[in-house]
């Protein structure tokens, strides 16, 4: 910051010209290695290590034991690895179809728009903790209603906790996830939409288009760029979010809402197992990866054939 | 008929939207008695503001409260300078690593936030960062700085190149064309990276579980868990202290969600 209030340099001055752009990066770069990238190195180490924080003489190197054991042996990994695919895909899926019909109804006038705008963007607002934990609250059959409403409805045979049941828990998070994460792409989709210039529909609809077809060949091409920025956030972010299903199931019942982030947090810090805990994320961590350099190639593909 | 279909379908998301946070008002001023038997009532026979005077007069909860606006506020304050900054860099230069570095802000994101936080502590235990209010305002700015700086250079796109160029060439440097013209352009993108970030921080747990040891300087999310006590858990409690903890959250939103949406729409010109 300080080189760039120097007087403007002389053209040609091609060294400035190259540091230029470092002098605003710099202070956010040297925040993120100091403190995400380093840790994240020594995180990515403990993988390779005994890392085990109540027996003393456990650290040494042990190479690719970790990793072998998880891959060949390990059926709550595979399991929670299930977990997850099936926890993203579909709070993803749900928040994202939920986003978009909100901001196509808020993307016109109407009397009161402010107000409402501000209460559907409330969620976002909500300490993760603590919806989670009203969310469990609404799902207990002994003192939640939803339940008993279900029973009521004739949906339920017996007003029943549903994060109790194997087959439907992981549904508990997921709605809970869902109603937090709404408003994320409301807001962006909605941005994105009041961009598309009138003169667009005017044309399209000039030429006789349905609106369908409007929302086919005009909307969505225009909002494309943001779902895919946002769609590929919320799926990292998604996919390591722990917090919904720590605090509503705590994994259980017997592993079936174990996710990789909460399998990681339970390894970590209830079994002190660092090094298979970092193990795990490393596992994580790859398959991001994979996701986000596909996603880049036919972003990529799709802009060159366009 | 379209109109009425308008109508009904934004009806159902207010209600989705509200319902959770209805029950967690109702619970709160719930008389305690009546929290088991009358679980499943609309609005309780009897209420009362019990809970609310017992958080406020006999917890730590007030403190809790000045710590969580200390840390959230100066996390969105140095995150969206910092963002700034380098979502200015991002969109106005082409320079040799760019690739590289965008790249690595998404790594951030892929990682677990768990396993960052041993390391974490090793490193800022020396630097007498653990057990403090500053250490978690780092911590926290570091995590947040990737999103926001995708955000603001989105905005910075949406503002032509011509106006900081015709100030540069008035004989502004480059950084006075971006205080003096571009800032103030930007404004609504950074009262959005502001609203984004402040919540964030605000609703953080685990960094500030882990980081924070004495009672004094815990943060609001953690503050809550104290309410579950070895054998059992004050409802009534925890959820007026969670109501309450909304408060700041939602006004501040509240306050900057008119600029979210203008913000984002002018960072979206370009897409």
């Amino acid at each position: 910051m300080a080189a760039s209030d120097k007087p403007a340099p002389p053209r040609g001055g091609r060294l400035s010209l190259l540091l230029e752009p470092w002098c605003y990066l710099s202070p956010a770069l040297v925040l993120i290695v100091l403190v995400m990238v380093l840790p994240l190195i020594v995180g990515i180490t403990y993988a390779f290590q005994d890392v085990q924080i109540l027996k003393p003489f456990s650290k040494g190197w042990i190479g690719l034991d970790h990793f072998e054991k998880l891959l060949t042996t390990d059926k709550v990994f595979y399991r929670a690895l299930r977990n997850t695919a099936w926890w993203t895909v579909a709070s993803v899926v749900l928040q994202f179809g939920f986003g978009l019909g909100l901001a196509l109804l808020l993307n016109r006038d109407f009397a009161g728009k402010r107000l409402v705008q501000a209460l559907v963007f409330l969620p976002w607002a909500v300490p993760t903790f603590l919806s989670g934990l009203t969310w469990a609250w609404l799902f207990n059959p002994v003192i939640g209603p939803l339940p008993h409403w279900l029973f009521a409805l004739g949906i339920m045979s017996e007003p029943y906790s549903i994060l109790g049941d194997p087959d439907l828990a992981m549904w508990g998070p997921i709605i809970a996830n869902v109603w937090f994460g709404i408003p994320f792409f409301a807001i962006t989709l909605l941005a994105a939409l009041q961009a598309i210039p009138d003169e667009m529909y005017e044309a399209a609809s000039i030429d006789g288009a349905t609106a369908f077809q409007q929302f086919r060949h005009v909307t969505l091409p225009y909002l494309a760029p943001m779902i895919a920025i946002t769609v590929l956030l919320r799926t990292i972010w998604i996919s390591n979010f722990a917090d919904l299903i720590v605090v509503m199931t705590n994994g259980g019942p017997a592993n079936t809402t174990q996710i990789l982030p909460s399998l990681i947090f339970t390894t970590a810090y209830k079994g002190l197992d660092f090094g298979y805990a970092s193990a795990i994320a490393c596992v994580l961590l790859g398959l991001l990866f994979i996701y986000t350099a596909i996603l880049f190639h036919m972003r990529k593909n799709l802009r060159s054939t366009t | 008929m379209c109109t009425i279909g308008h109508r009904l379908g934004l009806l159902a998301y207010v209600l989705f939207a509200l319902f959770p946070l209805y029950w967690l008002v109702k619970i709160a001023v719930t008389p305690e008695a009546l929290l088991y038997s009358e679980g499943v009532r609309l609005w309780p026979s009897a209420m009362n503001f019990d809970s609310f005077t017992r958080v406020l007069t006999a917890s730590d909860f007030p403190a809790f409260f000045r710590n969580s606006i200390i840390v959230a506020g100066g996390t969105a304050f140095f995150v969206t300078i910092l963002a700034s900054l380098a979502g200015y860099a991002f969109s106005r230069f082409r320079f040799r690593g760019k690739a590289l570095i965008v790249g690595l802000m998404l790594l951030t994101q892929m990682f677990p936030i768990v396993m960052l936080i041993a390391p974490i502590y090793r490193l800022m235990t020396p630097l007498g960062l653990t057990d403090s209010l500053w250490g978690l305002v780092i911590t926290y700015t570091a995590f947040n700085v990737p999103f926001a700086t995708f955000l603001m250079q989105s905005f910075f796109e949406g503002i032509p190149k011509e106006l900081e160029e015709s100030a540069m060439i008035d004989g502004c440097t480059r950084f006075a064309a971006l205080r003096k013209v571009i800032f103030p352009l930007t404004l609504p993108g950074m009262a959005a990276t502001l609203g984004f970030v402040f919540t964030a921080a605000w609703s953080e747990l685990l960094f500030s579980l882990m980081l924070i040891n004495s009672e004094e300087k815990m943060t609001f999310p953690v503050g809550l868990l104290t309410f579950i006590g070895k054998f059992s858990v004050d409802w009534g409690q925890m959820m007026a202290a969670g109501v309450l903890a909304l408060v700041p959250a939602c006004i501040f939103f509240a306050l900057i969600q008119r600029y979210l949406v203008q913000g984002l729409t002018a960072g979206a010109v370009k897409g």
